[in-house]
């Protein structure tokens, strides 16, 4: 059990009437990078907030180092929050703050003014340790709630949401020093996210979850190139779908036919593990991973399909195409922006449209 | 705008104050002579024994609604919000119904034959009907009952600006129940808490109505001094000179708060 | 916790109970049949009927009602344009006047009171009614500035820009934009102005001169004489009254809404 950190044992919570977290069982393993993935209202933050201690559970148990905290209120257990808003107490210097934690656990005056100088210099704030919240921008009041939490060396530091409130560019620095200061304190982290690229970038393992419930735990490999549910495949952006029923079963691959667009024939795709001939499945493919040409068929493709493009939208660094296969089947395709004019493509073209056997998933129903 | 509030507020007040240091005519009148003998006269120690219950009962009166107030307000501002407006709503209806009625309300329960005699004498704490109305006692719960009300409303609205996870962070650091209050809520609320006490300390010291009617003759604050001195005696100069001097008291007050509390700014430019 | 909100949550309910017994027993012991006794002696409506045949009281009645009424529109005008008028100030100017504003509010109402009535005496003003309103004028002009001044500044000034980008006068801007977002305030101000112009006891105390007895000095020369049936009755009326009021200001903010 010592590479346990914390395990959820068929934990329930009803907001009203309404189910929040339904019935949902996690094990986080010591040391890791866990992060929690969501859309808003999957009861992602309400999980953390049972985990923290602030909500009970109607149901279920949580076990933090194999000790239940069933009875256990916030302020004694071994986990420490990093909130949304970052919660920093408006009244109290950074350095007061920081200090807060230990201070309530009487550690001695001068343990804590060295573990409190510690946290804010791996924070990089030495230099604002007097200053107020108020003083600091948005980067930095972040930090400081970094260092609030880990400088009390908890089991478990909670991550709400950390980097929501941070423009993009901050967001990308701070996703990798977040995880490089995890790294280097060895303290388990759960991080509760709905942005799916944050999670994948930061994280040993990922849980997806909807509707209070996990839909998929893994690597962000995993969860990324095999989703197991249509939910997980469309969340982390496999958007374009299609059903159809498998056909041919090959070593890799297989082929199905999908009666939505006869024109196709059959599409080659990777083979999932247990595929079986003649079941109905669906194909998932991401709009970055499909190709458009001009009536030629370019021959390093698996399959290839012609369609007529709806509408061009331009962003600047790519161009993307709404391309309508047949009366019911509408996809996407975002293409990078070359700049050559052979690589445009006009509304109302009838244009090929080609992938691999590999840019795809199926999921059987 | 500015002239109305010239010619009807300033200038009385002016008025009042040339008027306190003026000799008494004597009808009552006023005699235009320059004279500091009315503040003089007030370090009588009979005015002095009645400033010094002011003071207490206006202290006592605020510490009294702080104690009361503090926890309904946190109540209310932590409840769901549905039901805020319904607790909102049953701190102002007392707070809307006139002062003269709810004072009138703790006459009739506390006079000699009144309900708390009866409920004392039916669980046996006394045998005999004691004199409750008429004494310092009777002024500060009707000093309380007046004002709380004043404390609640500011109270709440401090801590309903203030962002619950703080709250919750506090928790999160291990602090007990008592270090979040004392430490984070506390600290937090106290634009409001000082909001609350002055509203409170001000109108309890000038206070008039409560006195007058659940006080005695033995038991009279400044206001009734004040009337006293206009109505009855007639020495409007010396009415004057204690009206100067219990504004001077409030200021005092105020002033003293806002010391203790130098740190007030910065609390404000947090959040 | 629970423990700390079972013990928070008595300890609120605690309050209201002393909020609410006293005003609950007085309206209770208002249908009491006996004029002396504590005790229950059976349910009358005698102390009611008796009010309306007083005549002294209604009078009393009917000057409260023109002075709240007068005091009311001339507080709400001035209140109102001293609200709008300090958003036009420099900062520093509207600092002083801001304090000018809040000085009624902070000295106590006995000294307004006395100083009142000594200005009135050295001007040779009789004391009257008009005196009285203009006592309750001086307290209310604060209030209703303060609460429209407190709406004002939540507005986006952006409307009133985007108004006067439009094609709007100023004038225009703010009759058409600005006033209709105020009302719900101003209605709150004359709501609240009325109500502590009916309540008002001190300042009139001090203003009011021979026949300009208003509701509060009648119920206070009632009290003083001691307690009795009547004056339950009459308390359980103006109870019922300030309830009544404090529903329309409700209802009116909801219809806003």
């Amino acid at each position: 059990m010592a590479d346990t950190s914390v395990e959820l044992r068929d934990l329930a919570k009803y907001h009203g009437a309404t189910l929040a977290v339904d019935h949902l069982s996690l094990e986080v393993r010591s040391g890791e990078f866990f992060s929690i993935l969501g859309p808003s209202g999957a009861g992602k933050t309400t999980t953390l907030r049972l985990v923290a201690g602030f909500e009970r559970p109607d149901q279920g148990e949580i076990l933090i180092e194999g000790r239940s905290m069933r009875h256990v209120p916030p302020n004694l257990r071994p986990v420490n929050l990093v909130f949304q808003t970052y919660a920093l107490f408006p009244h109290m210097t950074v350095f007061d703050n920081v200090a807060f934690g230990l201070e309530m656990r009487r550690v001695s005056r001068s343990d804590l003014r060295s573990r409190a100088s510690a946290a804010l210099d791996m924070v990089k704030l030495s230099d604002k340790h007097d200053r107020h919240p108020s003083q600091l921008s948005g980067g930095e009041q972040q930090r400081v709630a970094l260092a609030r939490a880990l400088v009390n060396r908890p089991a478990v530091v909670l991550l709400d949401e950390p980097l929501g409130a941070l423009d993009q560019q901050l967001r990308q620095e701070m996703q990798v020093e977040l995880k490089a200061i995890q790294k280097q304190v060895g303290i388990t982290f759960i991080c509760v996210t709905h942005h799916q690229e944050e999670a994948l970038i930061m994280s040993d393992r990922v849980a997806v979850m909807d509707h209070g419930r996990v839909l998929q735990v893994g690597s962000p490999q995993e969860v990324y190139e095999s989703p197991t549910t249509e939910f997980v495949a469309r969340f982390i952006g496999l958007s374009n779908h299609l059903k159809g029923r498998i056909a041919t079963l090959h070593d890799t691959t297989c082929t199905i036919t999908a009666p939505d667009i006869p024109a196709a024939g059959s599409i080659l795709i990777r083979r999932p593990p247990g595929a079986m001939e003649a079941t109905r499945v669906m194909l998932l493919l991401r709009p970055e991973r499909l190709h458009l040409s001009h009536n030629v068929h370019p021959g390093r493709f698996h399959n290839a399909v012609s369609a007529r493009v709806d509408k061009v939208t331009y962003t600047g660094n790519e161009m993307q195409y709404l391309v309508r296969l047949s009366d019911s089947v509408l996809w996407k395709a975002r293409l990078p922006n070359s700049g050559a004019s052979q690589d445009r493509f006009r509304v109302g073209e009838t244009v090929l449209l080609c992938w691999n056997a590999d840019d795809g998933v199926i999921l059987t129903e | 705008m500015l002239l109305w509030m010239g010619i009807f507020f300033i200038l009385p007040l002016l008025v009042m104050l040339a008027v306190s240091f003026a000799g008494r005519g004597t009808y009552g009148g006023v005699e235009w002579t320059f004279s500091l003998t009315n503040y003089a006269q007030l370090f009588d120690p009979l005015y002095l024994r009645i400033y010094g219950r002011s003071l207490a009962l206006a202290l006592a009166t605020t510490t009294l609604c702080l104690l009361l107030g503090y926890p309904l307000a946190y109540s209310i501002a932590r409840a769901p919000v549905r039901w805020q407006g319904v607790w909102l709503l049953l701190v102002m209806i007392p707070f809307w119904t006139n002062f003269l009625v709810r004072t009138y309300a703790w006459m009739f329960i506390l006079r000699t034959e009144g309900l708390m005699n009866q409920l004392l004498i039916n669980l046996g704490v006394i045998s005999q009907p004691i004199e409750l109305l008429y004494s310092d006692w009777a002024i500060l719960i009707g000093l309380v009952y007046g004002y709380v009300p004043f404390m609640v409303l500011p109270l709440y609205a401090a801590m309903e600006r203030l962002d619950s996870s703080v709250v919750e962070a506090a928790w999160d650091l291990y602090a007990t129940s008592w270090s979040v209050f004392w430490r984070v809520l506390l600290p937090l609320t106290k634009p409001g808490v000082v909001a609350g006490c002055i509203l409170v300390f001000i109108p309890s010291l000038g206070a008039f109505i409560t006195p007058d009617l659940l006080g005695g003759a033995k038991s009279m604050m400044v206001g009734n001094l004040i009337q006293h001195e206009y109505l009855v005696v007639r020495d409007w100069p010396l009415g004057s000179a204690i009206s100067f001097s219990l504004m001077a008291l409030v200021l005092l007050g105020v002033l003293a708060y806002f010391k203790t509390d130098g740190r007030l700014d910065r609390f404000e430019g947090g959040g | 916790m629970s423990r700390g909100r079972i013990w928070l949550l008595s300890a609120s309910l605690v309050n209201l109970l002393f909020l609410y017994l006293p005003i609950a027993v007085l309206i209770l012991f208002s249908f009491n049949a006996s004029r002396l006794s504590a005790t229950w002696q059976g349910f009358t409506f005698r102390w009611y009927l008796a009010l309306v045949e007083d005549q002294a009281l209604l009078a009393a009645v009917h000057n409260s009602l023109l002075v709240a009424a007068v005091s009311t529109s001339l507080a709400t005008i001035l209140g109102v344009s001293a609200a709008v008028g300090m958003e036009r100030l420099s900062s520093r100017r509207r600092r002083i006047v801001e304090g000018a504003l809040l000085l009624p509010l902070v000295i106590p109402e006995v000294m307004l009171g006395v100083a009142l009535l000594l200005f009135f005496v050295m001007v040779e003003l009789p004391l009257s009614l008009v005196t009285v309103t203009i006592g309750h004028v001086v307290w209310n002009v604060p209030i209703v500035a303060i609460i429209t001044r407190a709406r004002l500044q939540k507005l986006d000034p952006r409307l009133e820009e985007a108004a006067l980008d439009l094609g709007a006068t100023p004038w225009q801007a703010f009759r058409r934009v600005t006033l209709p977002l105020l009302t719900p305030a101003i209605i709150g101000a004359v709501l609240m102005a009325f109500t502590l112009s009916l309540d008002d006891f001190i300042v009139t105390f001090f203003t009011a001169g021979p026949g300009s007895t208003t509701l509060p000095l009648q119920v206070y020369s009632m009290v003083k004489s001691g307690v009795s049936p009547e004056i339950n009755a009459l308390s359980a009326i103006l109870v019922l009254i300030s309830m009544a009021l404090i529903g329309l200001s409700l209802v009116l903010q909801r219809q806003r809404n």
